[in-house]
């Protein structure tokens, strides 16, 4: 068939009414907003493949602890395969996620299509963060499978597995990673650009700690506020499987690296725009 | 219905817009004519909320943009055929789409036979998609939530001659509907192929509305081209009757009828070499048009 006679075989099988749609006229629910997110997260070969190096990139870290463990003849329990898997990769992989979920948009330009779709530009980041969140959880429920694989193929093997393990070290390795996808998130929101947000992202999570360690050797004042700015430091007890943190401390660490870099974020967004 | 309120969009000193109003009705394919940098793109952005107007409003059946619960089933845009994810597939970006409308799932399909994508094209990363192709996704994506409004940018650019008779074809049975149409171009030919009224914008602001005919008419009607063996003298004549005219090489096209030219050819006694009237005056009234707006605006802002 050559082309004009497709394009009229097109035009006639057209010209009737095509397929009736209700005529509905509600607004888009939060809820299809976030399944649109999530599937937008995964929907093409870079989504794919960053959640495919994070559950297999965790697998392989344990079981490189699996194999070190039973060489030198180390007792492991869960909560350590956790403390290595949240370093690597969770604590590489799931803030390029959280970055990626909102500046992706922007490098590839989809957002003018996201936001004349949904107009209402708050409502499409609310959705971007609950989206963040599922995808947080779902990653930590991903490692603790898969960590607890690796302790029974570490028992099998004739490791010294501990099979013991508290209720408060699972539930500590949530929040874990939803700081982790959401810092990545908030500097994706200030910064709207993937690699900016990404290298803005590691200088805070690597740089910060590496000053005010340099500092506090040389000034005490240094000592005293860094409980109150550096973020990772404040996390501390949870990586080692704790519930017991500075809440106040917490509270304000949230607010610096994650309220406030999204509060700008989205007050620019609303204002911006759109190209 | 397509309704634009004395919008202006500035930047600084520079007016992007500049007091535009207008109106596309339904039933109606209106062609946006300018040249690249006209204002035409900036103008549908506002139009859709992607970009703040400085002032002025537009309404789309009665309701800014910003109102609508579910925009998608009421408006249907293609701004840039290419923003969208290089790596999804055709299919899936008008998935995508049709999730957040909420739409039953066979409308996908439906768009792709509608717009002549095969399966085995819509299963091809948008990456390895041709204009023409982009270009008639777009359309699918826009049709998708069937919109009463259409607004489309330059959505002709990248298609072959068959594909804008297709496209033709597709907006008028949408607009006989009682669709209304709203389109852009900066190739007057494409939009005469295509919309009933057009409007002409130059440099941020509307010089020119009307059908072919009441365009026409405003170049003085029938337009003329002529050869004169003293240019010089010629255009010293035209210019001393106030008609307007524009030296191409040796061939002057002039708005005026054949009749009037003739006669003033004579008068000044200037032996003419060709006279004949001009078939189509349309493209020369584009580019006069929109070029000497392009002066008034100089002569505005330096004053």
């Amino acid at each position: 068939m050559n082309t004009l006679d497709r394009f009229d075989t097109i035009a006639d099988a057209l010209t009737p009414d095509t397929m009736r749609l209700s005529r509905s006229d509600d607004p888009i629910p939060m809820s299809r907003l976030v399944n649109v997110e999530l599937r937008k997260s995964f929907d093409t070969r870079a989504g794919k493949w960053l959640a495919g190096a994070i559950a297999g990139g965790t697998a392989l870290v344990m079981a490189i602890m699996v194999i070190v463990g039973l060489v030198n003849d180390e007792p492991f329990d869960l909560t350590d395969f956790l403390q290595v898997a949240n370093f690597l990769p969770m604590g590489l992989l799931l803030p390029v996620l959280g970055v990626l979920s909102v500046t992706g948009e922007w490098g590839q330009r989809t957002n003018v299509v996201t936001f004349t779709l949904e107009p209402r530009r708050s409502r499409v980041v609310a959705a971007k963060l609950a989206t963040g969140v599922i995808m947080a959880l779902g990653a930590a429920l991903t490692a603790l499978v898969i960590g607890f694989m690796a302790l029974g193929a570490f028992d099998l093997f004739g490791g010294a597995a501990s099979w013991a393990f508290s209720g408060e070290a699972l539930v500590a390795f949530a929040p874990l990673q939803l700081i982790n996808v959401l810092t990545g998130f908030a500097f994706g929101m200030l910064i709207l650009n993937t690699p900016a947000a990404i290298v803005a992202y590691f200088a805070y999570s690597f740089l910060l700690p590496t000053i005010f360690l340099a500092g506090s050797s040389l000034w005490g004042w240094a000592e005293s506020i860094r409980p109150w700015i550096d973020f990772n430091f404040v996390q501390e007890p949870l990586m080692d499987g704790s519930l017991d943190l500075n809440w106040s401390q917490f509270a304000v660490t949230v607010a610096i690296w994650f309220a406030l870099p999204v509060a700008l974020g989205v007050r620019r967004l609303l204002r911006a725009e759109i190209k | 219905m397509i309704s634009v309120e004395h919008v202006t969009k500035s930047y600084g000193p520079y007016f992007a817009v500049d007091d535009v109003s207008f109106e596309s009705a339904g039933g109606e394919i209106t062609g946006f004519l300018g040249p690249n940098g006209a204002g035409k793109s900036t103008t549908m952005r506002i139009m859709v909320g992607l970009t703040p107007a400085t002032s002025g409003q537009v309404t789309l059946n009665g309701r800014v943009y910003h109102d609508l619960p579910n925009p998608g089933r009421h408006v249907g845009i293609l701004l840039d055929a290419s923003a969208q994810h290089a790596g999804r597939t055709g299919r899936e970006i008008l998935t995508i789409g049709a999730m957040t409308m909420g739409l039953p799932a066979g409308r996908v399909d439906e768009m792709l036979a509608t717009v002549g994508l095969t399966d085995s094209e819509s299963q091809r990363r948008l990456r390895d998609y041709s204009l023409g192709m982009k270009q008639r996704l777009g359309i699918a994506h826009a049709l998708l939530g069937d919109p009463e409004i259409l607004i489309l940018d330059e959505p002709a650019n990248g298609l072959d001659p068959a594909g804008i008779r297709w496209m033709r074809g597709l907006l008028r049975g949408y607009a006989d509907r009682g669709g209304t149409v709203l389109l852009s171009s900066h190739l007057l030919h494409e939009v005469e192929l295509i919309a009933d009224r057009m409007i002409l914008i130059g440099n941020g602001r509307i010089v020119a509305r009307g059908d072919r005919a009441e365009l026409l008419q405003l170049g003085g009607g029938a337009a003329t081209i002529a050869r004169a063996d003293d240019p010089a003298a010629f255009a010293a004549a035209l210019d001393g009757a106030q008609i307007a005219f524009r030296a191409e090489g040796q061939l002057v096209h002039v708005f005026a009828p054949p009749v009037d030219v003739g006669r003033l050819a004579a008068h000044h006694r200037i032996a003419l070499v060709e006279l004949r009237a001009q078939q189509d005056g349309l493209e020369d009234l584009f580019l006069t048009l929109t070029a000497s707006d392009a002066r008034e605006q100089l002569e505005g802002t330096t004053s």
